[in-house]
């Protein structure tokens, strides 16, 4: 891939095709560890940090194991089991290794093994025939696409927090009404790659 | 024959980071100090940072590494400090419980509104709007800046000024870093009788702006017998220490803002 080739996916990835308000994956972090700008960031970083690693080595199960056997039918299960062993492995190794970053992600690192989005980007990664490169950049971009998403609708939920909303709309249903609004602006991106 | 490969396929799939995870466990693994958990048990649990640690995790670890005061953690109180000595092995007495109390009566309808306020919902942001809604310069304002901070639930709003539970209150001290007006002060549960008002304007200027406002008159000075109280720059002050509670200065105070918890 040529250098032009990679910032058009990056803005593919991250605006067009955004993971949350385009591909809708991901929502439940999307909406539950929102509520504040400073948490949504460590989501999202710990997510992006999963997805690249989880992006390469479903792709490596893929193609080393799962073509030649001849047992692509297995990839959903296959990917779990990756993903759920990588999560593990990675907060024992960060525990161990960088304590500073381990305690800044803290409790979403296990959170995310059960992420959406990261089965999502390994299943996209094997329907789009990706290249082991262009998987990872994509599991990369895919989940800054959703850290992007997720720290603006922190944003405008502390904004949410303190203004005047009627009581039968206040909590989840603005956040739905919000997200739904943030979804709409995305769609303006479409066609822009 | 297919689906033996996927069975034998997937069990060695599992199998091998079963392995790896167990392995890793093993290599991977941090030593705690069971210490440090039993000391956490004993805090407040709010991770509210009035100790200065990143939240209660971190000063229990500091504690066991002798990094930090025992008696660091006010929400703990009288009990959790003595319980965390014992873990330690040291003798460690808390002082008396503090607890937060609003210094300012200025109700809706007793401290005079400069303007309707109507904007974000935060005291900061009121307070920097020309002067902030009310007209004296140390009322609270009454947006809950306090109450939004309070991870005890002891803080309510009521006819636009704060309200500190003391039952509740930890003296954790973040209402007081948070409210723009220094309006929340942190005495000695004991201090019962209290100087609700800290406006240090002449008296002329502070009676127009509150009903409530201490004028610096002096009286509840005449009054004491005990030598507790000080009039300083426009407004008394009770010294805890020498006040005996007797409430002789709350009588006479003619602005009613001398009140007896």
């Amino acid at each position: 891939m040529s250098v032009v080739e990679i910032l058009l996916f990056m803005v593919s990835c991250i605006l067009t095709h955004n993971f949350i308000f385009n591909r809708f994956l991901g929502c439940c972090p999307f909406l539950g560890v929102s509520s504040k700008v400073e948490t949504s960031v460590s989501m999202g970083l710990a997510v992006t940090f999963v997805m690249t690693i989880a992006s390469l080595f479903c792709w490596l199960i893929y193609h080393l194991l799962l073509v030649p056997l001849e047992l692509t039918y297995m990839n959903t299960i296959s990917f779990i089991l990756v993903i759920a062993a990588l999560v593990q492995f990675v907060e024992m190794f960060l525990k161990k290794s960088s304590p500073t970053l381990y305690s800044a992600l803290g409790i979403y690192l296990p959170l995310i093994t059960t992420n959406c989005a990261v089965l999502g980007v390994a299943t996209l990664n094997m329907n789009n025939s990706y290249g082991l490169l262009q998987s990872v950049l994509n599991g990369t971009f895919s989940a800054l696409g959703f850290l992007l998403a997720i720290v603006l609708m922190a944003g405008v939920r502390e904004r949410l927090e303190s203004s005047k909303i009627p009581a039968c709309m206040k909590g989840f249903p603005i956040t739905l009404v919000s997200a739904g609004l943030m979804a709409v602006a995305f769609m303006g991106f479409n066609g822009l790659v | 024959m297919t689906i033996l490969y996927a069975g034998i396929l997937l069990g060695a799939l599992g199998l091998i980071f079963g392995g790896v995870l167990s392995f890793a466990s093993k290599k991977f693994h941090v030593e705690v100090d069971e210490r440090v958990a039993q000391v956490r048990e004993c805090l407040g649990g709010a991770n509210c940072g009035a100790c200065g640690y990143a939240g209660c995790d971190a000063f229990a670890e500091a504690v066991v590494k002798g990094e930090a005061p025992i008696n660091g953690c006010a929400p703990a109180g009288e009990k959790g400090v003595k319980a965390i000595g014992k873990i330690m092995g040291q003798e460690a007495t808390a002082g008396e419980r503090l607890v937060a109390r609003v210094l300012c009566q200025g109700e809706n309808g007793i401290a005079k509104e400069r303007y309707q306020y109507d904007g974000y919902q935060s005291c900061a942001t009121a307070a920097g709007l020309a002067g902030g809604p009310k007209d004296c310069r140390f009322a609270c304002l009454g947006l809950g800046d306090c109450m939004d901070k309070c991870a005890f639930g002891a803080i309510s709003m009521k006819d636009g000024i704060a309200n500190i539970d003391p039952d509740k209150c930890t003296a954790c001290g973040q209402c007081v870093k948070a409210c723009p007006r220094s309006a929340i002060k942190l005495l000695p549960v004991s201090a019962k009788v209290i100087v609700r008002c800290r406006n240090s304007d002449v008296a002329r200027v502070a009676r127009t702006v509150c009903m409530d406002a201490c004028i610096g008159c002096g009286r509840c000075k005449k009054e004491c017998q005990y030598d507790a109280i000080t009039v300083e720059n426009g407004f008394a002050r009770i010294d805890p220490d020498k006040c005996t509670r007797c409430g002789s200065c709350a009588a006479v105070c003619p602005c009613k803002c001398i009140t007896i918890e």
